[in-house]
């Protein structure tokens, strides 16, 4: 069986290598896990400030929209390309070009035994709310539980791949993570972390359902927070993005190689 | 202090040099930042949907809050996070000896060696939307007001100097700190929004523990000519103890420094 190319053997090997390296730095991961806080924050506000009705959400939905869009974040969070300009910049990427690997699926392997290694702290932080939450307590059923689990993977897979189109512009130049706000800086406000699209006035939501965020954030939360969501417009909106970036990254990514002069060689 | 101060100037004319090298980078930050504020001012208005009221703050005050922040924020990539960041390379890399060995103040180099100017336009910007938005909540910016609000800033400003630098000092010990910064960013964010809105714990936690309204709710208070005298004093004591925390805590720190590969 082959998967993008790649034997069973080589996806094993690097899932356990990448994930063995992981586990070395547990400390450094629950506190990545540690500063996705902001969507507490800003349920703390929201229910403070009884906004939650304008939304059509109580407090214990919003209980829920907010943990869930924390869990989602955990696993859909993507730093490609600051890997990839620090790999680019000290030469390292010149001998992962030479293996017959794409480079690419190496930081895919990464991001995934991350996520793996990430898992216990997100149970750790999910009791804590409940314990301060009693309230909104709630465990999705297994086709909603694995719903979400899909979004949030294609989730992932959007959101890696919008970055890798950043990364690969490090061919061209040097900072290519300055761009990266630039993707960042939309992500924030649009994907519904910090407050659900719902309460977003009309013309807004039309705009922001143009771009690819919510579909990161908003949609995987709703599934599993168990609020009524239009499953088929999302999933399809979640492929249709990933039909259009995938062979985006493909072609700039072979342009980019060609310019590739090895940096320090 | 002649020669700090020459040093001050030396080092930012040449971070100014390096600088012109990327200026792409420039317009980047600027697009970012312009994104962002409009992003948060959004954000904040959904608040204000319906006729509410942010923790009694009307839209004008909340805004001053918004402008205070942006300012910080401003400073925080203009000194802040281009010096402390660094850091942690220089502790895992070893070259925090060549700093060491230097003449001068260790932490004084540390903290003040670059400069970022592409974060100068969001410190602009920031004071406008201050006092921009506190004219428009009609009151009438007396020379008090603005003394203390300026005082306050200050006291805002030391105290996420010293907190930050506390933490990018335990790098001496645990190497890879740079993530513990990105926590207490995390955090600092609470700071977009007034102090009054949040639940009484984490009010509590938010002035005593991790003092964000020093950093922006006090500020704004005072521009508003709201916020109570004493409430100065015990900033000015609460940062002096940070302060004098973050340089003690060098000084311990360094002595626990083994350097790197030897």
């Amino acid at each position: 069986m082959r998967l993008f190319g790649l034997s069973f053997k080589v996806i094993k090997t690097l899932f356990t290598t990448q994930y063995a390296y992981m586990l070395e730095y547990r400390v450094e991961i629950a506190l990545w896990a540690l500063s996705g806080v902001l969507p507490f924050i800003m349920f703390s506000l929201w229910s403070q400030n009884d906004v939650g009705n304008s939304f059509g959400l109580n407090d214990i939905g919003l209980a829920r929209y907010f943990l869930s869009a924390f869990l989602v974040r955990q696993f859909s969070v993507v730093w490609v390309v600051f890997s990839f300009e620090e790999d680019s910049l000290s030469g390292r990427l010149s001998p992962y070009l030479l293996q017959p690997l794409h480079p690419l699926l190496r930081y895919v392997s990464a991001h995934l035994a991350e996520q793996a290694t990430r898992l216990p702290f997100a149970i750790v932080i999910t009791i804590f709310f409940f314990l301060f939450n009693p309230s909104s307590f709630w465990i999705p059923s297994l086709s909603q539980l694995f719903l979400a689990y899909l979004a949030t993977h294609l989730a992932f897979s959007i959101a890696f791949l919008l970055q890798s189109l950043v990364a690969s512009l490090c061919f061209w130049t040097e900072k290519s993570s300055a761009l990266e706000r630039l993707i960042f800086v939309p992500y924030l406000f649009l994907s519904g972390l910090l407050v659900p699209l719902s309460a977003f006035p009309e013309k807004v939501l039309m705009f922001a359902n143009f771009t690819p965020f919510p579909y990161l954030i908003n949609f995987p939360a709703k599934i599993l927070s168990g609020m009524p969501v239009d499953l088929l417009n999302g999933f399809f909106y979640q492929i249709l993005w990933i039909t259009i970036l995938l062979p985006s990254v493909n072609t700039l990514w072979k342009l980019g190689v060609r310019r590739y002069t090895a940096m320090g060689a | 202090m002649k020669r700090y101060l020459k040093t001050i100037k030396l080092f930012w004319s040449t971070a100014f040099a390096a600088q012109l090298e990327y200026q792409l980078n420039f317009l980047i930050e600027l697009l970012a930042m312009l994104g962002t504020l409009s992003g948060s001012i959004f954000i904040l208005s959904l608040f204000f949907s319906d006729g509410r009221q942010l923790g009694d703050w009307s839209w004008e005050a909340a805004l001053v809050i918004q402008g205070v922040y942006t300012f910080l924020d401003g400073l925080t990539n203009t000194l802040l996070r281009p010096n402390l960041t660094e850091i942690v390379n220089y502790v895992r890399e070893g070259t925090l000896d060549y700093v060491l060995l230097k003449p001068i103040d260790s932490q004084f180099w540390l903290s003040i060696k670059k400069f970022s100017f592409a974060g100068i336009p969001e410190i602009i910007l920031g004071l406008g939307i201050v006092f921009w938005s506190a004219i428009r909540t009609g009151i009438n910016l007396s020379i008090y007001n603005t003394l203390a609000f300026f005082v306050s800033l200050f006291i805002g400003f030391v105290i996420l100097y010293s907190i930050w630098f506390l933490i990018a000092a335990s790098s001496i010990w645990f190497v890879k700190t740079w993530n513990a910064t990105e926590v207490l960013r995390a955090l600092l964010a609470a700071g977009r929004y007034p102090i009054t809105a949040y639940p009484v714990i984490l009010r509590f936690i938010f002035t005593l523990l991790l003092p964000v309204a020093f950093l922006t709710t006090f500020p704004a208070e005072a521009v508003l000519g709201e916020l109570k005298f004493f409430i100065i004093l015990f900033g000015l004591a609460l940062s002096t103890f940070f302060f004098v925390l973050s340089r003690q805590f060098w000084i311990y720190a360094l002595k626990h420094y083994t350097s790197a590969s030897s």
